[in-house]
């Protein structure tokens, strides 16, 4: 099938990433575990996201240069 | 359990889930043009995704919160199912079964059985497979609801519509192929959305050796957490924690009170190959790949991550009873929530015991009638003293508060609220949402399969256009959404409804496996063999249930409603050793009717679907480390090594 599941999971995941990121910015100061857990599980998530993106990209790429070369 | 109150960024980030699956089911509905492309995705998926899909099908709800709550009840033993079970199973359906599966370019798995056997035989599994989906599905449905309803105060009615709406529309709008697609979504929204939760709680109980420090003390007194019915009842220090030690050890020295051989040969074999290895709903992913080699990959990269799950399922569960045990801040495992009848009952009984003086015994046991539920006798003789000065609604929270009995199910929810704060929170609900949505979009996309091709196009209209099967394709869709709900509402009135429909699938399914293996690997397996003897293997697991109990039931619905001819520590032995049973005498009987009945099929017709008459197939991948045979040999050397580290 044609739609790369890889750029809705990576679009997805990165946005979510963010969101949580930038909520545990500003909640950070509020202690209601001694860890901000929004902030890195958040910056995990993006990176998770911003990975799969990149693995998409590649892969469009690859797909790209193979049908210039044909 | 207190309500939960969501923030504008849980509710943000279902939104964004809930999108993105529409989204996809939107953006695949130009690819589906057959109705080969809407039921089985045109076997066009690659490796990776249909191998994520495989695993995530299974990783229901059901899957989800009830391995947790056996983590709570068993311990680390739970780990069987998934190191002793589901691993070599997979390992077994890649290497050997996948290439008939496939090869065959049968549909489906009763499709396949109708090219190796027979009519007979194909309808008997298409109709009780295709009844068991909406059932699962309804069931999963049913639990997430009241999770919904019991964690954040939403309405039944309204999660259960609105939930199933959602995978309605993504399943109606591009089939298999969403459907595949999505559960791949769904398979990293689980891990991301759980894991947070798992290590917050592992730092919370002080860390693993803490941890197994404090479920040494869980199971030297069980009876403390209501783990146990017998109060004096007491294991091996080691029996929350080690695998197999207490499982050596013998069925009363283990929480789940098995033996050695109802685990491994009942569960391990029997049951688990049966599910793994027949099972439409996993296999169909499988056959979706797109190509021989994607399709024998497909459980072997499942294997990967199915082995470690254990951390994420089955961890949770344990830690909730290390913090119960130290009753640390003052977590305990949630008690069962009594319905407001039972509390109206129980109320006018404390009113009426307190009226009376009857004495403490006879009052305690008039109130746990009432309620339905194991109580403390301490609390309740309490409040019957103190009834005559308090109010109705003191006394039913008093009443639910002496409730003893544990909702294991509500160990995943009960861990959720107490370490995600807002933000993580949506994460988490988000992670269960995807794994009920994952189960009843992979019950329902196997469920308008089996309908369209191995009962409709089979038996009700056999000569019409593909557009027709594809309109059908997506009717059959709508139908079964709604016979799911319908479900759903049924074991949600009907408290005995769950356990007769899965005590009706433990008989049809036991002896499954044993037709599929002598199908495959023996020519002379006949279809009047192989039907014959998969109804006899059923007749012999309801006459199994029908003489036998285990401890704690009565004769009833649990069994030994006929005659009581020997008693199983647990319900669990009872299971494993009746799915034994049931596969011996389907595999005897379809040895003996086979050879006494004549070969329907020739050699011709069975190449391709009997391992003995099929060419020896070529692997295709050049590197010698990507064969099937090399993967699963790693792969299981890999599941020894988890048995040993937990041994």
């Amino acid at each position: 099938m044609g739609l790369d599941i890889r750029w809705p999971i990576g679009l997805m995941f990165s946005l979510v990433g963010a969101m949580l990121v930038l909520y545990g910015l500003f909640t950070g100061s509020n202690p209601e575990l001694g860890i901000n857990v929004n902030l890195y599980w958040g910056l995990l998530v993006l990176v998770f996201g911003a990975t799969m993106l990149f693995s998409a990209w590649r892969g469009a790429k690859a797909g790209s240069d193979r049908k210039q070369d044909e | 359990m207190q309500n939960v109150h969501l923030g504008f960024i849980d509710f943000a980030i279902l939104a964004i889930y809930v999108l993105f699956v529409i989204g996809i089911g939107f953006a695949l509905k130009r690819y589906i043009k057959s109705s080969a492309d809407f039921l089985t995705s045109g076997r066009s998926i690659p490796a990776w995704v249909t191998g994520l899909a495989f695993l995530s099908a299974n990783l229901g709800a059901l899957e989800l919160v009830g391995m947790a709550a056996s983590g709570a009840k068993y311990g680390i033993a739970t780990c069987h199912f998934y190191w002793v079970g589901a691993i070599p199973a997979m390992i077994f359906l890649a290497v050997f079964m996948m290439p008939f599966y496939y090869g065959s370019k049968a549909r489906s798995v009763p499709e396949y059985l109708k090219l190796r056997f027979d009519e007979r035989t194909r309808a008997l599994n298409a109709i009780s497979f295709g009844v068991m989906t909406l059932f699962t599905s309804g069931i999963s449905v049913n639990l997430l609801a009241k999770l919904l309803h019991e964690l954040l105060g939403w309405n039944y009615n309204v999660s259960l519509w609105i939930c199933s709406a959602v995978v309605l529309l993504y399943v109606l709008k591009g089939g298999l192929t969403s459907a595949i697609y999505t559960e791949v979504l769904q398979f990293f929204m689980i891990v991301l959305g759980f894991a947070p939760v798992v290590y917050l709680g592992l730092r919370d109980v002080g860390g693993w050796h803490a941890l197994t420090r404090d479920l040494s003390a869980v199971a030297q007194h069980p009876a403390s957490l209501h783990l146990v019915a017998n109060s004096s009842q007491a294991f091996n220090p080691d029996a929350w924690t080690s695998a197999w030690k207490p499982l050596l050890a013998g069925s009363h020295s283990n929480p789940m009170g098995v033996d050695v051989f109802a685990m491994v040969f009942g569960l391990g074999f029997v049951l688990s190959f049966g599910y793994w290895c027949t099972n439409f709903l996993v296999v169909q992913r499988a056959m979706a790949a797109r190509s021989m080699s994607a399709a024998r990959r497909t459980p072997l990269i499942a294997a990967i991550p199915k082995m470690l799950f254990p951390a994420l399922v089955i961890l949770p569960g344990m830690i909730a009873a290390a913090l119960a045990f130290t009753a640390k801040d003052g977590y305990r495992l949630p008690p069962k929530i009594a319905t407001g009848g039972e509390l109206s009952q129980g109320l006018a009984v404390v009113r009426e015991a307190a009226n009376q003086h009857l004495g403490p015994q006879a009052a305690f046991a008039d109130v746990s009638k009432a309620i339905d539920m194991k109580m403390d006798s301490g609390k309740v003789a309490a409040l019957i003293q103190q009834a005559p000065s308090l109010d109705n609604a003191t006394i039913e929270t008093r009443l639910q508060d002496a409730v003893t009995e544990n909702d294991y199910d509500g160990v995943i929810p009960s861990l959720v609220k107490k370490y995600c704060p807002s933000g993580l929170l949506g994460l988490a609900l988000t992670a269960l949402l995807a794994s009920f949505m994952s189960g009843m979009a992979g019950n329902v996309t196997a469920f308008n399969t089996i309908w369209t091709y191995d009962i409709y196009q089979a038996y009700i209209a056999k000569d019409r256009s593909d557009e027709h099967y594809a309109w059908m394709g997506r009717a059959v869709t709508v139908v079964g959404i709604l016979l799911s709900i319908a479900c759903a509402y049924l074991v949600n009135h009907w408290s005995n409804a769950m356990d007769i429909v899965q005590l009706v699938f433990g008989f049809v399914n036991a002896p499954l496996f044993a037709t599929f293996l002598l199908g495959m690997f023996w020519a002379r397996t006949t279809g009047t063999g192989a039907f014959l003897g998969l109804l006899g293997g059923t007749a012999t697991s309801a006459l199994f249930h029908a003489t036998t109990l285990s401890v704690g039931n009565s004769p009833g619905i649990k069994g030994g409603y006929l005659h009581v001819f020997w008693t199983f520590p647990s319900d669990m032995a009872q299971n494993f050793w009746l799915a034994s049973f049931a596969f011996t005498a389907c595999l005897v009987l379809t040895l003996g009717i086979s050879l006494v009945t004549a070969q329907t099929k020739s050699k011709a017709e069975l190449k391709g679907l009997v391992y003995s008459l099929t060419p020896k197939l070529k692997d295709e991948e050049k590197a010698w480390y990507l064969r099937p045979a090399v993967l699963g040999v790693v792969l299981l050397a890999g599941c020894a090594v988890l048995n040993l580290i937990f041994w």
